[in-house]
């Protein structure tokens, strides 16, 4: 999306007119983006899917009316036509993907869910890639909406005014749907308790696949409504999504109206943000929806969720590992500790990673698998820890082993810092606010050029003269993280980790034999943070350098994947897939182009077959081989 | 018309309903009776679909129904009024009416909000109030109307008396004679045996997942050693 003020701008205008186009500029942002949102949050009400692919089907929208605009007569049907008929394709696109992939796995865990419409991200990407070609695709104006019009002596495009009149219309347009046609009663009443709608004699999957068709074509509408406006690239769908969680999460998740109000909250923001704050634009969104959660924890008009019935299994209690796999994970290490003096110098940097990557894994696992919290935004101890060490080497000179040291404590105590107001949420709310804090930290990192060098990073981040060789670096990244991993795991089979899956399996029952279920959540997220920090210190050393992309959203969500991938309820999880997904991610990158769509397709056969992850799957085949233990 | 034989169901390993086996006949209203946690509402979610049965089966009006998703249940004429109410709290009373609405079986005569509400009368004074905001016992009775709008043949009918003021429990006995009057059959689950007496024709014990005893209300009251085991507090 383009956030910048009106075209065509006179020289030195009267502050007052200047404010007025600058609010109207807002306001046309705010329109695009609440059809987006409004699509999200009208999917997530009534599936609870955290729909990540909605950004995807937004660009998908822009591609498609682009094709259909450019082959189509010129004129007003031409223009129009190809707009709707982008919409209603995405619609069908959207249908596609409910009936295929999401319909299979409405009752698996909101995660998973996710991890899943982040697999159809990655396989849209490439697909996109592939019919559209790399290059920015200009589309044509809209006819009779060229020109621009005066107001108060200062030129305002006409589309954009017509942006304008087209959000409160569609706002107009699903209120009367949801509240005066009966499937929008039914679709409010699902919002609500989609059990019950079902013991009522209503077919959910039904229901499902129709409000998954409207959500898509509003996504589509305004990807096609972007024509216009902006050039079509291979970015839209990331950088619209997280705007669009913004908007859905500020506005409260389901809420309609919450919705719309959000976006002009946020679409003004942006328009003044430019003009009073240019140098904290991008953080200036993030903190306005920590500023809400914090105040408001179900957003500005959301309500907290009914206690959700049927309820899943409480989770299979943690026991110790059994011999075959202490077997397994002796050999591993042993290869670990042997191969590498015989491995060249790519795969010693491959092994580093993976050495970082397990770390910064099983530290995210701590959050998600005893704490039963959501954690959108991990990159950011990762990177607070990179940064750490980075910023002590560059403005105090410290050494190696100076900054290692500090990694953790900067990593932790920023923990302790934003981890104090996520914890206090849950669900999705609080995965989200995990996400605002971690594009603080990254605008921070991307903004504050004087500290942090901005986007050209921190360089000479080089590790002390003894541990300068790649060998030798590797073996210290190996230790570093290997002894802060068994440390984790030895913190969850210790009191507080009894106490912190207490409070993941039941809040009430744990604060009724005393267990300060805020204190513990609190502490977890916080050491969670620190080894997330040592990893990122090792990092920086490692690739001597530091750019903002370190905490960037796509770090979190690959720690997540692994995560996931791994399987949550499981200790060797997160070991499992941070070597999974590293080493597969390797391997794809170095033999195709076309990487995203393996991984993706990848990540999507995984959830459907796989759905407690790849060591879940292999603890159930092995206990339904050796008899419930 | 509604027959369960050997119904099974677990909780991870434990056996939460051990063969049930229980038969409700068009028109008469069964009242399964126990103390809680005894499986009650249990046997009724795993009725209705909603907690899926280990071994058993269920039929309904000769059609095997175990296994079939809750939706199609109900279209076959099953109504299910949980415990908890579960009212849309979001939605109007009409609102709430209007996501139960289902055709009539033929020769039957719909169930309107206008009907209903001549047989919940408070119900009527506060049509266009949401969910939310209405006593514990106007939301039971909003539960059953919108059960009933599914013009349903019989119903599973979960502790309607549960938390109710002395003179609502009445109101809602008057409503089930006169439900069971128009030829629906109720299966009640109840732990108030004062208020099932007066409105059974035939009681079950359950305890423990286990049906326990069977047989006509006039034989569970003389039956004073089947009451102070399964029943008393």
């Amino acid at each position: 999306m383009r956030w910048c003020g009106p075209s065509g701008r006179r020289a030195d205008p009267a502050l007052l007119e200047n404010l007025v186009l600058q609010a109207l500029s807002g306001l046309a942002s705010a329109s695009s983006l609440f059809l987006v949102a409004s699509g999200l949050t009208v999917i997530f009400g009534v599936s609870r899917i955290v729909n990540f692919a909605h950004g995807s089907l937004y660009m998908l929208g822009a591609y498609l009316a682009w094709t259909l605009v450019t082959n189509l007569p010129r004129g007003h049907l031409g223009f129009w036509g190809g707009v709707l008929g982008a919409a209603l394709l995405v619609g069908l696109i959207g249908l596609v993907v409910e009936v295929l992939l999401l319909r299979r796995i409405y009752r698996a865990p909101e995660l998973f869910q996710l991890l899943a419409t982040f697999g159809v991200v990655l396989i849209v990407q490439d697909l996109a890639l592939l019919a559209w070609g790399p290059q920015d695709l200009l589309g044509p104006r809209a006819p009779g909406l060229r020109g621009s019009i005066e107001i108060l002596g200062l030129r305002f495009p006409l589309y954009e005014l017509f942006l304008i009149g087209v959000g409160p219309v569609v706002l107009g347009l699903l209120l009367l749907l949801f509240h005066r046609t009966r499937w929008g009663t039914l679709v409010r009443a699902a919002t609500q308790d989609r059990e019950m709608v079902g013991a009522l004699g209503v077919n959910q999957r039904m229901l499902f696949t129709s409000v998954f068709f409207l959500g898509s074509v509003l996504a589509g509408l305004g990807g096609a409504l972007q024509l216009p406006r902006e050039s079509v690239n291979l970015h839209m769908d990331l950088s619209i999504i997280a705007e669009a969680f913004v908007v859905v999460v500020v506005g409260g998740l389901g809420s309609l109206s919450g919705a719309a109000l959000a976006a002009l909250l946020i679409g003004e923001l942006h328009a003044f943000g430019i003009l009073v704050f240019p140098k904290i634009t991008l953080v200036l969104v993030f903190l306005v929806m920590a500023v809400v959660l914090v105040v408001r924890p179900h957003g500005l008009l959301g309500r907290p969720a009914a206690a959700a019935h049927g309820a899943g299994a409480a989770e299979p209690p943690i026991g110790p590992a059994p011999r075959p796999l202490k077997l397994a994970g002796g050999a591993a290490l042993a290869l670990a500790l042997l191969l590498p003096p015989f491995a060249g110098n790519y795969a010693l940097t491959v092994l580093t990673d993976i050495a970082i990557f397990v770390l910064f894994a099983a530290s995210l696992h701590l959050i998600m698998g005893p704490g039963g919290m959501a954690s959108f935004g991990h990159a950011a101890y990762f990177g607070l820890g990179a940064y750490g060490a980075a910023l002590a080497a560059q403005w105090l000179g410290a050494s190696m082993l100076g900054g290692l040291v500090l990694a953790p404590f900067v990593a932790g105590l920023f923990g302790l810092l934003f981890g104090w107001f996520c914890v206090r949420l849950s669900g999705v709310y609080s995965a989200m606010l995990t996400l605002a804090f971690a594009q603080i930290a990254w605008s921070v990192a991307f903004q504050w050029v004087e500290l942090t060098g901005g986007d050209n990073g921190i360089l000479g981040v080089w590790p002390d003269a003894w541990a300068a060789g790649k060998l030798t670096y590797y073996y210290l990244a190996l230790a570093l993280c290997l002894g802060s991993t068994l440390l984790l795991r030895r913190i969850i089979h210790a009191p507080f980790g009894y106490a912190l899956r207490a409070q993941r399996d039941s809040v009430l029952r744990a604060e009724a034999i005393g267990i300060d279920a805020f204190r513990i959540r609190w502490l977890g997220f916080t050491l969670a943070a620190a080894a997330a920090g040592i990893a990122g210190g090792l990092f920086a050393y490692g690739k001597g350098s530091v750019f903002p992309t370190t905490m960037a959203i796509s770090r979190s969500v690959d720690a997540l994947l692994m995560v996931l991938l791994g399987g949550v309820q499981t200790l060797s999880g997160p070991i499992i897939g941070a070597l999974a997904f590293t080493g597969l991610q390797e391997q794809l990158v170095r033999i195709t182009d076309l990487w995203r769509l393996v991984l993706g397709s990848v990540i999507v056969v995984l959830v459907l077959f796989f759905p407690q992850g790849l060591a879940g799957a292999a603890r159930t085949a092995w206990e339904r081989r050796h008899g419930d233990t | 018309m509604l027959r369960v034989t050997g119904l099974s169901a677990h909780y991870g390993r434990a056996h939460i309903l051990d063969e049930v086996a229980l038969e409700v006949a068009a028109g008469e209203v069964v009242v399964l009776l126990g103390r809680n946690g005894a499986g009650k509402s249990t046997t009724m979610k795993a009725i209705m679909g909603l907690v899926p049965p280990s071994a058993g089966q269920v039929v309904f009006d000769g059609i095997p129904i175990t296994g079939r998703a809750p939706f199609e249940i109900a279209r076959l004429g099953l109504g299910y009024v949980p415990e908890e109410r579960r009212i849309f709290t979001e939605l109007t009373v009409l609102e709430n009416l209007e996501v139960g609405r289902r055709p009539a079986p033929p020769g039957m005569p719909p169930w309107t909000p206008a009907r209903l509400f001549a047989l919940f009368p408070s119900l009527g004074a506060m049509q266009d109030r949401p969910g939310g905001r209405m006593s514990g016992g106007e939301q039971q009775m909003l539960t059953i109307a919108r059960t009933l709008m599914g013009n349903p043949r019989l119903i599973l009918l979960d502790e309607p008396s549960e938390g109710l003021a002395p003179v609502v429990v009445e109101r809602m006995a008057e409503a089930i004679g006169a439900l069971k009057a128009s030829g629906l059959g109720i299966l009640l689950s109840e732990q108030n045996l004062h208020f099932a007496r007066g409105v059974s024709d035939r009681a079950t014990i359950i305890e423990k997942g286990r049906i326990r005893w069977s047989g006509s209300i006039p034989e569970l009251l003389a039956a004073d050693a089947v009451r102070e085991q399964y029943l008393s507090v």
